[in-house]
């Protein structure tokens, strides 16, 4: 075997694990649209909200700094403590829990009934919204995050397999990181599919994914479930905006890899949790394969940009409903 | 239970008290008046049919008592006391089930799943044990799956215990949906037309467990139903609805010689 064909299984693996961070953020579209057919557009920032949040906690910064000195005249930053970062985490958690609850008693339950389209326009204006917040609250500098996930190459891969191609090869290249974020992806997904196949309150998400007046009279509390779906997608967003911002850095292009999910969206479709994973991997190995195979070689490079959103194009074209999401059957 | 206030019918049921009573009831919608001004009990332990023409008022009686619906004038009382204006979700907790017209089943979730709905207002697991799934998660889980099979026997329906419902044929859905609201063992079950679309054979199955139901477990059952047959068959007593307006109310016996309960089903000439 040529050391080409090497990289280009180097090129997959590293396809692979970008594609678990683009799933990460998919699942938590996917959960809020399942359980209340709104389409989030809101997600990527909350990922972002949740990164700052982290990272603000974790420094000791001081909440609304800027706006307090502007205000008074002082001259604060930080409270000059570091905290633990599981104890960061834990409060993070808390805020976005805070959060979704925030969101359904002011915007959700005052848009009750109303058009899916209606619902998107506020999550858009929820986004924005968030955005503003964020900065105002945690400033707008790019912030570092480390919560002791190992980063750089995976030297026992490099190591154990640099024998198979030869003199120009030196093994496979794969981050740390990214396989802790494989690894984390895994078991967020394994446990929420747990929760909701086995659990009471899983089954009432279901439920209300469903059949909102059907739910309602078996004594389901929309309202409640809201808050819990809202809550539950914000520590998916926790855990995307912990990888992401490890990965890149805490800053605020990071709301932009929610661009980046609507592709993966199209492929596995908008109400499958499995379908946002393999849409993720296929995306994330689809646009690196492409690059190594044509891209580079014929295209003059950077078909990265553009190539999950073209086959979203031809998926759109071919099979709108996604590889596996539900048939859109209408009857006469 | 009151014996001045029970008796027993011929084939042995015990009849008591009114369990819900609906007083002067008007609800409008806009300019509409779907219901207008209708008074009329259900007793502990009987079948009560509604029944009238299309359009008569008979489904906004039903949502006006699980409470999808809220009069404008009127008191509802559950159980002797008067009812709040409560949320659907907060009826189904204090004991009013229903199935629906048009049947509304979590149709991507298992015949199991869909019945084990049925018996969240008997569980109380917070959301911590759920997700370590310890404790009394756990236990609930076991207990509650234990009359969920019992329901399943029940209906006869062990068969698709994991079919998701969305591919059943309409009768065995229609069934299901009666599963799910028996699982939460009411004390008040509310059927909107049961029987609705379904061949002979079907109708009698659903008819004997109506019966049955209402027997064993001595539920009460409230129920629409466009089938004459059917409702003289099964009910206790029934209540006739024209234009949003009572037009009579009695034994089977009694609505069926009632001169204006004829004219609303046969039409009448107006001069």
């Amino acid at each position: 075997m040529s050391a080409n064909f090497y990289y280009g299984v180097e090129v997959f693996l590293n396809g692979l694990m970008t594609g678990v961070m683009y799933s990460l953020v998919a699942l938590g579209f996917v959960l809020i649209f399942k359980a209340s057919g709104i389409f989030n557009y809101a997600q990527g920032v909350m990922a972002l909200f949740a990164a700052l949040t982290l990272v603000g906690f974790q420094n000791g910064q001081i909440p609304f700094a800027h706006l307090i000195n502007a205000i008074f005249g002082t001259d604060l930053h930080h409270f000059g403590w570091q905290m633990p970062t599981f104890l960061a985490i834990f409060f993070t958690l808390l805020v976005m829990i805070l959060f979704a609850y925030i969101v359904e008693k002011y915007v959700l339950q005052h848009l009750v009934n109303q058009e899916p389209i209606i619902l998107f326009m506020a999550t858009i204006g929820l986004a924005y919204f968030m955005e503003g917040f964020g900065d105002l609250m945690w400033g707008s500098d790019v912030k570092k995050m480390d919560v002791g996930i190992p980063q750089g190459g995976n030297l026992w891969l490099e190591e154990s397999t640099a024998f198979l191609g030869g003199e120009d090869f030196f093994g496979f290249y794969v981050d740390n990181l990214d396989i802790w974020a494989a690894i984390f992806a895994a078991i967020l997904v394994t446990s929420l599919v747990m929760f909701s196949q086995y659990t009471k309150t899983g089954r009432a998400l279901r439920a209300v994914a469903d059949d909102h007046q059907a739910a309602l009279s078996v004594g389901i509390s929309l309202r409640t479930i809201w808050v819990i779906v809202w809550s539950i997608s914000g520590f998916v967003a926790l855990v995307a905006g912990i990888m992401w911002g490890s990965k890149s850095g805490v800053q605020f292009s990071l709301s932009l890899i929610a661009l980046k999910a609507l592709p993966v969206l199209m492929l596995g479709g908008f109400t499958s949790i499995p379908g946002a994973i393999i849409g993720g991997l296929i995306v994330g190995v689809g646009e690196k394969m492409f690059e190594f195979l044509i891209g580079a070689p014929f295209l003059g490079g950077a078909t990265e940009n553009w190539f999950a959103y073209m086959l979203a194009l031809l998926f759109l074209v071919f099979r709108p409903q996604g590889l596996f999401g539900e048939k859109i059957i209408e009857r006469v | 239970m009151n014996a001045v206030n029970s008796h027993i019918t011929p084939d042995g049921r015990t009849i008591g008290a009114p369990i819900m009573e609906m007083k002067n009831i008007t609800l409008r919608f806009g300019g509409v008046v779907a219901i207008k001004d209708i008074s009329f009990d259900i007793k502990e332990g009987e079948i009560r049919a509604i029944i009238g023409p299309n359009g008569a008022g008979k489904s906004s009686m039903l949502n006006v008592i699980n409470g999808f619906y809220h009069p404008q004038e009127g008191e509802v009382h559950f159980r002797g006391k008067k009812r709040k204006s409560l949320k659907p979700h907060q009826i189904a907790k204090q004991g009013i089930a229903r199935t629906f017209q048009n049947i509304a089943l979590f149709k991507g979730m298992s015949t199991l799943d869909n019945i084990m709905t049925g018996r969240l207002t008997h569980m109380k697991a917070g959301l911590l044990s759920q997700t370590l799934w310890w404790g009394n998660a756990q236990r609930e889980e076991v207990e509650n799956r234990e009359v969920v099979e019992k329901v399943i026997d029940f209906l006869e329906i062990q068969t698709i215990r994991k079919t998701p419902v969305g591919r059943l044929p309409y009768g065995l859905q229609k069934r299901v949906e009666l599963g799910r609201a028996l699982a939460a063992e009411p004390k008040l079950l509310l059927l909107d037309e049961p029987m609705a679309g379904m061949n002979v054979e079907e109708k009698e199955d659903m008819s004997r467990f109506i019966l049955d139901v209402n027997d064993e477990f001595g539920t009460t059952i409230a129920l629409i139903e466009h089938d004459m047959g059917v409702v003289m068959d099964i009910a206790d007593r029934v209540v006739v609805m024209d234009y949003g307006k009572k037009i009579g109310d009695g034994t089977p016996q009694e609505v069926r010689s009632n001169q204006n309960v004829i004219d609303a089903y046969l039409g009448v000439a107006h001069d």
